[in-house]
């Protein structure tokens, strides 16, 4: 269990350096910096001074390994456009974004865990062809449009959730719909590829035998066994979900990390835009590695030698 | 069809309902891209303020001229909406090229190769899902600025991860079974064996996966678009239909309404094909 442990980490740490780098090349495309953070009307020696100011004269290997030095300890510089440290504004963005991610998951697995067990007990029915339907209309969902015509129907016409902003838990509910929109469809799938493959197992058979009530064996036995390639899939798409909410943010002027990102690549703010990766990432791989823990502590067969 | 089918689904493919709807769903789309200046009613990029925000024919006060009506700036919809058709199925093909190239040769190197090379594959497949693809793209085009030849370029470098996945588990099947074996005594060479035996006998798998990118690459755009990063304007992109018209949305809907619905419909189109072609080869495209 150690082993695999410390294999997992070496894995996300090397993961974790390799976006670094990418991230840090991802903002010098642009060309000289300086000369877009100066702005347009910007004199030869304005240019000169922010370089100077910024620490953009040094070779670009010095500021690559400044920026890796200070990261590792949790400083992640300081923004061009607010003037405050990067780790203090992406803190106070952070938890509307998780906010909106743990909402769609919420929101997603207690639309698709049913969808999927549903369609797993009446497989091959029509029951069973609805729910897939469901997941592939899901999948063929713009989600920035669904957030439009959610705004103009539930919001706009019927009044019943606040079009924008975040002042109060149901301004997390049209948007928690929206991203839960783009997990529905895996997790149902998933959820029901693996409820048949348990209810075909010898185990289920046994507690059959037994004479368990069905609750009980749908729900004890074939649900734990089926979880298991869910509860990755869940973490997976957390990940994701917290990546794509960018779209989300803008569409529905929540102010997370992800609108945090968009303002800054509009300003040329690079300190916040790599950073923005670098947390994306960090906490994707988190995200994966927790998948895999819970994974091993449910089915020890996958703890390995 | 394919070796690897060893567990084949449901034998739908064709004589599936679905499978024909997505196939006519994307015959008609191929047609509008190919002949959108030959299709279009009107001038995708005229304007004439005069005739702005015209409704649709189903409402009132329509122009039969324009059957779904005018933008905000009195462009015709639908000559807008076909040309923006040909927008989404280029950037979908091309970035599906693009991202199989690069899925396709290192998901196959991975998986025969195997050992050192393999764990490097893995450690690439794996980095690239911790990237958040929506934001890098957007910082992409935002600090080189927008053009499509980026835009299809980020896109497909961003993409290839389930090319890559497929290929590389799909090939390790193919990699022991007979007759690579045989090939392999007859003294084929490493290139001959990956292009003639491998290659064949993993592609109906890939083409499944193929639509499934092509499908998802559209639907980026359109958010990339709709957030100002994607296509230019005055491209009639779908995102940027909606976005252009996004101010107008709480008195005239339909502005929103035509362009999203046109997306939709085209990804789902393209998705029951995937799935009647996943049926059919009894291929597999999930990692």
């Amino acid at each position: 269990m150690l082993q695999f442990l410390v294999r997992r980490l070496i894995v996300a740490i090397l993961v974790a350096a390799t976006v670094m780098t990418l991230a840090f090349i991802l903002t010098r495309l642009s060309g000289d910096l300086a000369i877009s953070i100066a702005g347009p009307n910007a004199t030869q020696a304005d240019v000169e001074a922010v370089r100077k100011a910024y620490g953009l004269d040094r070779p670009l290997t010095v500021q690559f390994f400044d920026w890796v030095g200070r990261a590792a300890t949790g400083d992640l510089g300081e923004s061009y456009f607010f003037k405050t440290k990067v780790s203090k504004l992406i803190g106070e963005r952070m938890p509307i974004t998780i906010t909106l991610g743990l909402t769609g998951l919420v929101i997603a697995l207690v639309v698709s865990l049913p969808l999927g067990i549903l369609a797993a007990v009446r497989e091959n029915t029509v029951l069973d062809r609805v729910v897939q339907m469901v997941a592939l209309l899901g999948q063929a969902m713009p989600s920035f449009w669904l957030g439009l015509i959610l705004m103009i129907t539930l919001g706009l016409q019927l009044g019943w959730l606040p079009i924008s902003g975040t002042g109060s838990w149901q301004h997390y509910v049209m948007p928690g719909i929206v991203l839960a929109f783009s997990a529905i469809p895996a997790i149902t799938r998933l959820t029901r590829a693996g409820m048949i493959q348990a209810m075909g197992s010898d185990y289920i058979r046994t507690a059959r035998a037994k004479g368990l009530s069905r609750a009980s064996i749908l729900l004890k036995h074939a649900l734990r066994n089926a979880a298991i390639p869910v509860v990755a899939i869940a973490a997976v798409q957390l990940g994701f979900m917290l990546g794509g909410s960018i779209v989300i943010e803008q569409v529905f002027a929540l102010h997370g990390v992800g609108f945090l990102a968009w303002e800054s690549i509009g300003k040329n703010d690079f300190p916040v835009v790599q950073a923005v990766v670098l947390v994306l990432a960090v906490i994707y791989v988190a995200l994966t590695m927790l998948a895999d823990l819970m994974n091993a502590v449910l089915d020890p067969r996958l703890r390995g030698p | 069809m394919s070796i690897v089918s060893v567990t084949a689904g449901p034998k739908r493919g064709w004589k599936s309902v679905s499978t024909w709807i997505g196939a006519v769903i994307v015959g008609i789309a191929l047609i509008c891209a190919i002949a959108a200046p030959l299709l279009v009613p009107h001038d995708p990029f005229a304007q004439d303020l005069g005739k702005r925000l015209l409704p649709p024919f189903w409402m009132a006060g329509t122009n039969p001229d324009y059957i779904l009506g005018t933008d905000q700036l009195g462009r015709d919809y639908l000559s807008r909406l076909i040309w923006g058709c040909r927008i989404s199925m280029l950037i979908g093909v091309t970035v599906t090229v693009v991202s199989a190239l690069i899925g396709i040769t290192i998901g196959v190197l991975g998986g025969f190769l195997g050992g050192r090379v393999d764990d490097a594959v893995l450690f690439a497949i794996t980095t690239r899902l911790s990237i958040p693809v929506v934001l890098v793209a957007l910082a992409v085009v935002g600090l080189l600025g927008s053009s499509m030849t980026l835009l299809v370029l980020t896109l497909g470098l961003l993409l290839w991860d389930r090319f890559a996945v497929v290929a590389r588990s799909t090939t390790m099947q193919v990699r022991n079974l007979d007759f690579v074996a045989a090939a392999w005594c007859a003294g084929c060479s490493r290139f001959r064996i990956l292009s003639g035996e491998v290659l064949p006998n993993i592609a109906s798998h890939l083409v499944v996966v193929a639509t499934l990118e092509i499908a998802l690459a559209i639907l980026l755009e359109a958010a990339l678009s709709f957030l100002g990063l994607g296509v230019p304007p005055p491209l009639p992109s779908w995102g940027l239909m909606i976005a252009e018209a996004k101010d107008y949305m709480f008195f005239s809907p339909w502005v929103i309404v035509i362009p999203g619905v046109a997306l939709f419909v085209l990804v789902l189109g393209i998705n029951l094909l995937g799935d009647g072609l996943r049926d059919l080869f009894g291929a597999r495209s999930d990692p």
